[in-house]
């Protein structure tokens, strides 16, 4: 074999440069996934402190499940309407996709301010975080996912702003795709929440 | 709800004139630090380096360059982490018969908790970091990681949690609770002093860049390999790299909310760790193994892969058994997350809990003791050279197998009665992370450290550092092996007169403590007269100790886009494979390379996070907030920065290349 054929063989004499956020999905999955696990050790601390109310309220005590379930079906609808954004967004319908994100921006703030409330009245009832392990646990598990729902409300309206200005490039759209990514998995761990600790606490 | 103290004030929080501490040790060492820092900013500010540095250093995102800043961390990190060392040791000789020694009992309990929590998080995390950061996209044939704004913000982060630990010195004090502070000890009714809060804000602090560095390395090395490179054709050391960092991903969020658990606890007065409400302090003790256990395989593994690398590039040969090799780490990776109760046999779990964690430990050593065969075979009928790399490495395997064969002994939860928190344990644990971690580190500084800077270290010195270090080790621990089977517990400050026979064996540990500090004396110096004699120790080929993988195929230090084309990969050890067959380099036809361009966001965003670490230690809530605040919309703003990449024009690239190309003819015409 020649030498020019061998030095074809051996390096990649006609490169393409891989393209920009090449690796971001992959990435953001890894970070969710970390994420996650904040988020199982949360359930774990509950499921061991969960039944110890120290002579305080239980979650029979605390919980209304109506506002519970008004709670959740907010979120639950977030992420539809987040979905229809990326419906829109892939259909190149930058109104459509804006209407559809404020949509799920008002969702995601309805749910904040109700789990504020729900937060509001626990600790005026004297079942605030110092009241027992249980309530530990309880406040630190729903306050970090309010935390994140936070936070993907404050990424969600920066890229309100990014559409606005720059419209549906690529990079807008992995942005996008990444905050579909964490906003649906929120409302996965809102499930577990929801599931373990309203509907089962109050069953016990 | 938000604790006032007696002295707490809206505008400094905590922090008062009583947080400078008056012990004349501390003071000293102050003067001492201080007096070299305003040294070095004169120097730098008078030789104009600033700029320089901010430039080519602080804000650039070469996978290589913030490598090597890793490594400087680390370095610093281990001669204040060594000066802890030593203090305890000299400590531990002069408080017999009746003295007090030197160091009081406040000041005592800090230095062991600081020697533990530097050792770990800001020397061995932040070398073994440092290697994979270089040497991992090299080896791949990557021109960079997948994030590399994310890299450089990750080492800051690191940076700004040592810049706290350091802080802790010289205003208020580090944590007395050992390097774990296990609650209640921990807990506000024990420790309400800021040691605590030092301890848990920089280990979040860095922890923040520990596990991003993390995600990136992982998309790294399954994103990024060259065109060719299945995964079992990576090299050894990325194979490592690759499970370490999976377990990084998977474990640092543990240490993340435990920490955050144990803040809450002493900031909100909640009851996670608490002996009443409900608490339940074995809970930290469990979850904070569930991180600490597989920390100690996240700092070993791309060790166990740099010595995989070091004995076929020394014996000339292929590593025997690469496939038993990289499944022994998937093994270890995995069993590594179901031995975390061994560390407290006797805290109450009952016989069978004890049991199925005792086996799952001893199972440990079976895929290590596999790796350690297939090192040996390598070796065997081998044309083996004993640089310095070798030396450490076969230092490392008889170190490390007494190590690994005591750990099996505390395996057995029967003889971990005796042995629990003895020095025996402590000797164990320094057997296999100094005897596997550190002198890794060193075979990979001795083996790399021509790749980055174009010139080999100095032999002498590098022998001279060789042996004192592997028998001060020796010296140093053996007598703790044997105190520890007398049953003499760990942590002691001072010793009554019932000790006064056992006191010859605290010398002996000193004088070994000051063999290895001969050890890193003579390590300076080979770096110092290298770098000096950098000329004579010059190495042009690239390709020094006749490498087998692909960050030898580059020249030495590497160009910023690491390789002008790409290579294809054909076999496990590309660069041997294409030195086999005699690949030409291409010498034409060269293209521009997109790269990444540097970024100030990196220090910045770290800069500010670690003022937030620091007004949330004192409470400043005031600034915490506005910190954090900043650092939001900062990172907000930096997103707005959508062009973050550039070309290399080609004829540059032609240029460097042209160079190298002459360079490498005048190699081989003195050859010749």
């Amino acid at each position: 074999m020649s030498s020019a054929n061998l030095t074809e063989q051996y390096y990649d004499l006609h490169e393409h440069a891989h393209p920009d956020g090449y690796s971001t999905t992959l990435g953001f999955w890894i970070y969710l996934m970390s994420d996650c696990l904040i988020f199982g050790m949360l359930f774990a601390t509950y499921a061991v402190l969960g039944g110890n109310y120290a002579g305080g309220p239980a979650p029979k005590d605390l919980f209304e499940l109506p506002l519970v379930a008004l709670n959740t079906s907010l979120l639950l609808f977030s992420s539809i309407t987040y979905g229809f954004a990326m419906i829109a967004m892939q259909n190149g319908n930058k109104k459509g996709l804006t209407a559809w994100l404020l949509l799920t921006l008002m969702f995601g703030l309805g749910f904040l301010s109700i789990e504020l409330f729900e937060f509001h009245n626990l600790i005026e009832e004297g079942a605030g975080p110092q009241r027992s392990a249980f309530l530990s646990a309880f406040f630190t598990l729903v306050g970090t996912h309010g935390l994140h729902v936070t936070f993907g409300s404050i990424w969600l309206v920066t890229l309100l702003f990014q559409v606005n200005k720059h419209g549906l490039t690529d990079a807008n759209k992995r942005r996008l795709s990444c905050l579909s990514l964490f906003w649906h998995f929120l409302d996965v761990v809102w499930i577990g929440v929801f599931t373990f600790v309203y509907l089962m606490g109050v069953l016990r | 709800m938000i604790p006032t103290h007696s002295n707490w004030t809206p505008l400094l929080g905590r922090l008062g004139a009583d947080a400078i501490p008056t012990e004349p040790i501390v003071l000293v060492t102050f003067a001492a630090v201080a007096l070299g820092g305003a040294a070095l900013v004169a120097a730098l500010t008078y030789f104009r380096l600033w700029g320089y540095l901010w430039k080519e250093w602080f804000t650039s995102v070469d996978h290589k360059k913030i490598g090597i800043m890793y490594m400087i961390l680390g370095l610093v990190m281990f001669l204040r982490g060594f000066a802890d060392a030593i203090m305890i040791r000299s400590q531990q000789a002069l408080g017999f018969g009746g003295s007090d020694g030197y160091l009081n009992s406040h000041h005592f309990d800090q230095v062991f908790t600081a020697h533990g929590v530097i050792m770990i998080f800001f020397v061995a995390m932040p070398f073994v970091t440092g290697l994979m950061n270089y040497v991992v996209p090299l080896q791949i044939g990557a021109r960079d990681v997948s994030f590399p704004f994310l890299n450089n913000f990750s080492f800051w982060m690191t940076a700004g949690g040592a810049v706290l630990v350091m802080a802790s010195l010289f205003i208020g004090e580090f944590a007395r609770t050992g390097w774990l502070a296990y609650p209640p000890l921990s807990g506000l009714a024990y420790s309400p002093d800021v040691g605590v809060d030092y301890y848990i804000w920089s280990l979040q602090v860095a922890g923040v860049g520990t596990t991003l560095s993390g995600v990136n390395l992982i998309a790294t090395i399954v994103k990024l390999r060259a065109p060719g490179m299945k995964l079992m054709h990576m090299p050894v050391f990325t194979w490592t790299a690759l499970v370490t960092n999976i377990l990084i991903v998977a474990v640092f969020p543990v240490l993340t909310v435990v920490l955050a658990l144990l803040g809450l606890d002493r900031v909100f007065h909640t009851n996670f760790f608490t002996n009443d409400f409900g608490g339940s302090p074995m809970l930290y003790v469990n979850l904070i193994w569930i991180w600490g256990h597989p920390e100690v395989y996240i700092l070993v593994l791309p060790i166990f892969g740099v010595f995989s690398e070091v004995v076929s590039t020394f014996c000339s040969k292929r590593l025997f058994g690469y496939s038993s090799m990289v499944y022994a780490t998937c093994v270890i990776g995995i069993l590594s997350y179901i031995v975390w109760l061994h560390h407290f046999f006797t805290m109450g779990s009952g016989a069978s809990v004890n049991s199925f964690f005792g086996i799952s430990t001893m199972v440990i050593s079976i895929p290590t003791g596999a790796k350690l065969f297939n090192w040996l075979f390598t070796m065997f009928r081998g044309r083996i050279r004993y640089e310095l790399p070798m030396m450490w490495t076969v230092a490392f395997m008889l170190t490390f197998t007494i190590g690994g064969m005591t750990g099996v002994m505390m395996a057995v939860p029967a003889a971990d009665f005796v042995l629990h928190n003895s020095l025996f344990l402590i000797a164990h644990f320094h057997n296999v992370i100094i005897g596997g971690v550190v002198w890794g580190v060193f075979a990979a500084i001795n083996y790399w450290w021509p790749k980055a800077f174009g010139f080999k270290l100095n032999q002498f010195w590098g022998k001279v550092s060789f042996w004192c270090w592997v028998p001060g080790f020796w010296l140093a621990f053996t007598p703790l092996y044997i105190l520890g089977l007398m049953g003499v517990t760990r942590r002691m400050r001072v010793f009554d007169a019932s000790f006064d026979p056992l006191r010859i064996y605290y010398f002996v540990a000193l004088l070994g403590a000051l063999l290895i500090a001969a050890g890193i004396g003579a390590m300076l110096v080979q770096f110092a007269v290298s770098i000096w004699k950098r000329e004579e120790y010059k190495d042009v080929s690239g390709d020094p100790w006749g490498g087998r993988t692909l960050e030898w195929a580059t020249s030495s230090p590497p160009p910023e886009y690491n390789f002008a084309f790409t290579p294809k990969i054909h076999d496990i050890d590309a660069w041997a494979d294409m030195k086999a067959k005699g690949v030409a380099r291409p010498v034409e036809g060269f293209q521009a390379i997109l790269m990444p361009q540097g970024t100030w966001a990196g220090i910045v965003l770290a800069g500010i996070s670690t003022v937030c670490g620091f007004a949330l230690i004192w409470q400043v809530w005031w600034l915490a907030i506005a910190s954090f605040v900043t650092v939001v919309a900062t990172a907000i703003f930096h997103t707005f920065n959508y062009d973050r990449n550039f070309y290399i024009p080609a004829d540059h690239v032609a240029e460097v290349e042209a160079a190298r190309t002459a360079q490498l003819a005048a190699l081989e015409k003195g050859a010749a």
